[in-house]
């Protein structure tokens, strides 16, 4: 018998909000699956477990709050070596940190939206049908309305489905749910909330900068032959398969940072702890404000294509809901870059329990000289805050002159 | 004497004709049989005898003739009211209604004004095949510079044309040809109406059907078949098709979150088209069903009469509709 627990989805999370459970008892999981959706500061976040086994009981019930470490679930272990999956990982788990990471491929793709058992079928493209009336009536009512039953035209979910939902809390939640006399439910499902976003950014932030002595530093890097390269392999590829600069600059970092180990990891209890991987935590600005870093796994050992799917994937999944739990707060180490709209140079605070943040800011063309002459170059600046309780400026700069080396050579990313 | 005689449609149009001519001396009448014959729908019968053939002029089938002559008319002082046999034959004068009518006002800086109203039949329903039946009404609306009425009720009928002689403007009446023989009671005590806004022919809280001219009563129909199943629609008559009167129809949608409109034009790019794109334009967080159409089938409005039955919109489509959309389907 083990447990299955409330993970840390961010170092500031306390506690979690168990909105739904996607598996019940009986059911077998793996490593990988998704099995339930907790509500956070950052909105709601699908949880993996990463045990095989089968789910004996359900011990928290939607709906419920429960600190970080709080048994979710138990689940025996029969099924795990009967089906020779593989084995925890053998790093350590790290204390007060989410669940170490899956290995690599070996958990089949999960389904983003499992669909909810009583949920009429959904439409083609696996989203649900829900009135324009009806989603804003749910995001008012805390509901989820794609977890309700439509009676709408073509199973759509309507108004009245909504408010019926929110009339009967029995039918969508367990008996331990609050009753229907009791002050209104706590919500099944939030959303995103642009208040407790802003919130938890706040914590973070302040923690850092009253907690970590920063340093930066600064580099201007000629994107000359980034640029070209990045030309040159687009120009025979439909849109949806060029790179962007992004790509090459996430690489080329995460394998700087390969060179430079002691800036990746986490720093806690007093010590710096090594990261067990290069997992860029790559921030994505919400359109509703505040911001994400999901982390991309072991990027040093990707592809620039690999890496180009990942991002696209992640920020779309960062913007529409639908964020891994494993993919928040297993960051090593973080980069904000700032795209072609942005300034000209960004110094980020670090993201705690990190102790390292690069920033790339707008790549354009500028006055630089090369072979004595002045010429027209297009490039970036780039920066790093880290922390000195960890390392000094001269291991910074090292890294910032690995992600310029790296960068001169695109092909090789 | 009663307030609210029984009348037809036929005859409110031709009380309106009959109070404009006594009111103004500047008021004319043009176009085809409307003097010796009286009208092919009979609305100017016994109009010439009245007032004799200076004011009630027969003219040559010339579409784009007579209504130049209308429209040079209106800039010189009078106001004419030029009579188009079936909105098919006004497409001989389209040059003269959106290049001459709907411009000389911005053309000339303000010097001229067209304070001219052409009448012309519109719709199917009469056995008169393609070339008599088409309803493109909608396509007028697309012009700046002219004002589209779309009378659906005997009150509009008799009241809608002093307004439209009263703007300064050209003003286009379109007259769906099955409500001629239309009798309803009619109320002497109303004796004026506007022609800016829409009406709410019918209060409802489920779904609101938008439609003009001839499917409000269609509607209305369907309306009352729709509460017997406990589905209260509401009914809003658009009476004018340009400009349209945004705040009436977001208004209702907004209250009953669904939306069926009505429109015996042709779907492809028609005036529902533009009806339901202002809806999801300004009210599209209020939907709570995606917005629905019944309009005329794309083909020529046929002759045989069950063919031409099942290319307009009927009663029973639109309860169809609405009861799809309400999830009953």
């Amino acid at each position: 018998m083990r447990d299955f627990k409330m993970p840390a989805l961010g170092a500031d999370m306390e506690a979690g909000l168990l909105a739904e459970w996607l598996v019940k008892p009986g059911d077998k999981v793996k490593s990988g699956d998704i099995v339930c959706v907790v509500e956070t500061q950052k909105g709601a976040i699908e949880v993996e477990i990463f045990e095989n086994g089968v789910i004996e009981e359900l011990v928290v019930q939607p709906g419920e709050e429960v600190p970080v470490g709080a048994t979710l679930a138990r689940l025996d272990g029969e099924a795990a070596k009967e089906e020779g999956a593989a084995p925890a990982p053998k790093r350590p788990s790290l204390p007060k940190w989410p669940p170490p990471p899956l290995p690599a491929k070996a958990a089949p793709p999960a389904p983003r939206h499992p669909p909810a058992p009583a949920a009429a079928a959904p439409p083609a493209g696996g989203r649900a049908a829900v009135s324009p009336a009806a989603r804003r009536r749910a995001t008012e009512l805390g509901l989820d309305p794609e977890t309700l039953t439509g009676t709408g035209i073509d199973g759509s979910v309507t108004l009245a489905d909504v408010e019926a939902a929110a009339r009967e809390p029995g039918e969508k939640r367990p008996a331990e749910a609050p009753a229907a006399e009791a002050p209104p439910a706590k919500p099944a499902r939030k959303g995103f909330d642009p208040a407790e976003m802003r919130k938890a950014i706040a914590a973070a932030m302040q923690r850092s900068k009253r907690e970590i002595p920063h340093y930066y530093l600064g580099q201007t890097i000629d994107f000359a032959a980034a640029t070209e390269w990045l030309a040159a392999t687009n120009a025979t590829k439909p849109p949806p398969e060029r790179l962007m600069p992004a790509a090459l600059l996430l690489k080329a970092t995460a394998l700087a940072i390969a060179e430079v180990p002691a800036l990746n990891g986490h720093y806690e209890d007093g010590a710096f702890r090594p990261g067990s991987g290069i997992n860029i935590g790559w921030i994505v600005a919400l359109r509703g404000g505040g911001l994400v870093a999901p982390a991309i796994r072991d990027a040093d050992k990707q592809g620039v294509r690999d890496l180009m799917a990942a991002l696209r994937d992640l920020v779309q999944r960062a913007r529409t809901g639908g964020l891994r739990a494993s993919e928040l707060g297993s960051g090593t180490v973080t980069v904000t870059s700032l795209g072609e709209r942005g300034a000209d140079s960004v110094i980020g605070v670090i993201y705690p329990p990190q102790v390292a943040i690069v920033g790339f800011g707008r790549i354009a063309v500028r006055p630089w000289v090369v072979d004595g002459a002045v010429v027209a170059r297009p490039l970036a600046e780039a920066s790093l805050a880290a922390d000195h309780r960890v390392c000094d400026g001269h291991l910074g700069g090292l890294l910032l002159a690995a992600i310029d080396r790296h960068l001169q050579q695109p092909g090789k990313l | 004497m009663s307030d609210t005689a029984p009348m037809t449609y036929r005859e409110a149009c031709r009380q309106a004709l009959i109070e404009a001519m006594e009111a103004d001396p500047r008021v004319f009448m043009m176009g085809e049989d409307i003097g010796a014959y009286g009208g092919c729908y009979a609305v100017t019968k016994g109009l010439l005898d009245m007032f004799g053939p200076e004011r009630i002029r027969d003219t040559p089938l010339a579409e784009s003739g007579f209504t130049g002559a209308g429209i040079g008319a209106a800039m010189v002082g009078m106001r004419p009211i030029v009579e188009i046999m079936t909105v098919n034959f006004s497409l001989l004068a389209l040059d003269q209604i959106i290049n001459n009518a709907a411009t000389i006002p911005h053309m000339s800086g303000g010097q001229f004004a067209v304070p001219l109203v052409i009448r012309m039949a519109t719709g199917g329903g009469r056995r008169v095949a393609a070339q008599h039946s088409h309803s493109l009404e909608g396509w007028y609306a697309h012009i700046p510079g002219i004002r589209i009425l779309a009378p659906a009720t005997i009150e509009d009928a008799r009241h809608m044309l002093k307004p439209a002689l009263a703007d300064p403007n050209p003003v286009l009446i379109f007259e769906h040809v099955m409500l001629y023989n239309d009798t309803e009671p009619f109320d002497a005590s109303v004796n004026a109406v506007d022609i800016a806004t829409a009406a709410v022919r019918r209060a409802g809280a489920d779904v609101s059907l938008v439609t003009y001219g001839g499917s409000l009563k269609k509607c209305l129909a369907a309306a009352e078949t729709l509460a017997e199943d406990g589905v209260d629609a509401e009914v809003i008559d658009l009476r004018v098709l340009r400009p349209l009167d945004d705040a009436t129809i977001l208004g209702s949608v907004r209250k009953t979150r669904r939306c069926v409109i009505v429109d015996e034009g042709w779907r492809t790019g028609s005036l529902s088209a533009e009806i339901g794109m202002r809806i999801a334009e300004t009210a599209f967080f209020d939907l709570d069903a995606p917005l629905r159409r019944v309009c005329s089938a794309e083909v020529p409005i046929p002759y045989a009469p069950a063919m031409e039955d099942a290319a307009l919109p009927q009663p029973a489509t639109i309860v169809a509709t609405v009861r799809e959309l309400m999830g009953r389907g």
